[in-house]
């Protein structure tokens, strides 16, 4: 077990490595003189530029360049943003509790609309189960903008309920509130995805043995549900719902722009129109972090779930 | 998860189950809808009641009349048209994306199958370092670097879509390899490029050809995501992610088409291109079997 984990970390470590190499390198893959691309075209004094070039380490070969921005990056330091001209850290920092407010608020309704539709689906067959397949099949097929659309011209122009783009609420119940909409929309892809496995998952279980020897021994039907068949089905629904809570990560940057979220997200997108590539580099390092290690935990899940997952060195991708 | 799995199409459950009882009239449905698709972007410049960029100021946000059908958007342009000429970014992008990692995926796949040893090791890695990033979050990184337009994000896309055909060639190269029938060819002499080429890739063309119709509605959704982020194309060109961004201001004045047009087409075009992607791919598991 520490030998795999170990393993595992040391694994994690090289894409951390090889993604902060890649996104380093391409700001000088960018054609044409990094300080001009970093001034993003304005006129500048000589001494600026040559500000700039020291601030950045230009003159330094390629690759001491590159260690000492890792260095730097190991210690929380990310350089400045060109756009908001402020450290990129302290930067992130303010704009890190709305993305993770606005994911946290999605992935537990991925996962309470998810599993409970799927499992719901699942136990009540005919002319629900139907419905449900039909709503989750449009429900995966909806990008999370068009759904923002949606949700806007309904319970913000129409109805009124929720707060439209763009503003902003006080205190926490009122920022979950504002955070209604975005969430939803960043929800409603995977939550038809989680419920498409979860009833699957549990249609395979029902169909097992063991439930039939639980139900003729006369465990009452709750108790077989929750201990047999939910029980049973857990593992694909866990590591469905781990992959998809990843995917959270990257598109909340689509969700953040379309309701004006100060977040990370679209802080990201924000430095890419505007070409402030420290900020950039942050970030993508950031949410491959945050990807990988939501990967690692739904593994290291797995053999929780079901003992009879091994961990083995050679399973790891 | 061993061999078998990968020689299939990897199928997120997209629609997978939702099919009407026979399977046959969704599928009809999803195959004519997508030909009205293509004929719309096909025709487009005879079509259209209106320039799909030509300014009326005076008009903004006009809402369904006999001109304009499907009403103005903000610049006073025709929906309908724009719809009609967004159609041709809409398909053209995922199809360039699902051209280009396809002819990659076979090309890696096919050698990482059929020469083994470190070769498919080398390459196997490649893939799925590939497959572990976000395809969106690549796309953004091309984007940042490559400034946008329609060609960075289709070049991103594409590799982020290569290690799903690329993995399922190499299954599928492998399996085909131990056959008798490539065997007998390798004793006689055949050149590997010759076996390749003339027996190999027919015989396993139409599963990945599944995988690609199955890839093609996905890479729609991304494509007009980055679109709608601004990355993708440029303005005034119509563009049904972009439109919606533009739209989505007037929206909250009131004036839903403008956003909601170019929507509705997303989500119906994705829905059919999983359908026509599933039905192809269900009808080769039956003729396996």
């Amino acid at each position: 077990m520490t030998r795999y984990l170990l393993g595992r970390l040391l694994g994690l470590a090289a894409v951390l490595l090889v993604t902060s190499f890649l996104v380093f390198s391409a700001v000088h893959l960018a054609p044409g003189d990094p300080v001009s691309f970093l001034l993003k075209g304005h006129p500048a004094t000589p001494e600026a530029r040559a500000a700039i070039a020291a601030q950045y380490h230009l003159d330094d070969p390629f690759l001491v360049q590159y260690l000492k921005w890792l260095g730097g990056a190991l210690h929380g330091d990310f350089g400045r943003s060109i756009q908001f001209r402020q450290d990129v850290t302290a930067l992130l920092g303010s704009r890190l509790p709305g993305t993770a407010l606005l994911i946290g608020y999605a992935a537990v309704l991925v996962c309470v609309g998810g599993v409970l539709t799927g499992a719901l689906a699942a136990l009540r067959r005919g002319p629900l189960d139907r419905l449900v397949l039909i709503g989750t099949g449009v429900a995966t097929a909806t990008p999370p903008f068009v759904t923002a659309i949606g949700l806007v011209s309904l319970f913000a122009v129409q109805l009124g309920w929720f707060p439209g783009p763009g503003s902003t609420g006080t205190g926490l119940a009122g920022r979950l509130h504002q955070l209604t909409l975005p969430a939803f929309a960043l929800a409603l892809t995977l939550a038809g995805l989680l419920a498409r496995v979860t009833r699957s998952a549990m249609l395979d279980e029902l169909a097992r043995e063991h439930v039939e020897v639980a139900r003729s021994r006369g465990v009452p039907e709750r108790a077989v549900i929750r201990r047999h068949v939910l029980r049973g089905a857990l593992g694909p629904i866990v590591t469905v719902g781990g992959t998809t809570l990843a995917g959270l990560l990257v598109s909340t940057s689509i969700v953040e722009t379309a309701f004006n979220v100060t977040g990370v997200g679209q802080l990201l997108v924000q430095s890419v129109t505007a070409k402030d590539l420290p900020v950039v580099q942050a970030v993508t390092l950031l949410i491959v972090l945050g990807f990988v290690l939501v990967n690692l935990l739904v593994d290291l899940l797995a053999p929780l779930i079901d003992p009879r997952v091994a961990l083995a060195p050679g399973d790891t991708a | 998860m061993t061999a078998a799995a990968l020689t299939e199409p990897t199928r997120r459950p997209l629609l997978r189950r939702l099919r009407a009882p026979g399977g046959g009239p969704l599928f009809t449905a999803a195959v004519l809808l997508l030909g009205a698709l293509v004929l719309a972007a096909a025709l487009a410049p005879l079509i259209a009641p209106h320039d799909p960029e030509a300014l009326d100021l005076r008009a903004p946000l006009a809402g369904s009349s006999a001109d304009h059908l499907l009403g103005t958007d903000q610049s006073g342009r025709d929906v309908l048209s724009r719809l009609l000429y967004g159609a041709r970014t809409g398909l053209l992008g995922p199809l360039l994306v699902v051209g280009l990692s396809t002819v990659l995926g076979i090309l890696l796949g096919t050698v990482a199958g059929w020469r083994g040893g470190w070769v498919d090791t080398l390459l196997s890695r490649l893939l799925d370092l590939v497959f572990s990033v976000p395809g969106l979050l690549l796309a953004i990184m091309f984007v940042a670097v490559g400034g946008p337009g329609l060609t960075t994000p289709v070049i991103a896309m594409s590799l982020a879509y290569t290690p799903y055909v690329g993995r399922l060639v190499r299954g599928l190269a492998r399996q085909e390899k131990a056959r008798p029938y490539l065997e007998s060819y390798r004793v006689q002499g055949w050149s590997g490029w010759t076996i390749c080429l003339r027996h190999l890739l027919p015989n396993i063309a139409p599963t990945v050809l599944a995988q690609s119709a199955i890839n093609f509605g996905y890479a729609l959704m991304d494509l007009a995501g980055l679109s709608f982020l601004g990355f993708g194309a440029q303005p005034p060109a119509a563009d049904w992610g972009a439109m919606i961004n533009e739209g989505e201001s007037a929206l909250q004045r009131g004036a839903m088409l403008p956003a909601l047009a170019p929507s509705v087409c997303i989500v119906l075009a994705v829905v059919a291109f999983g359908i026509v992607g599933e039905g192809i791919a269900d009808r080769l598991a039956r003729r396996e079997r």
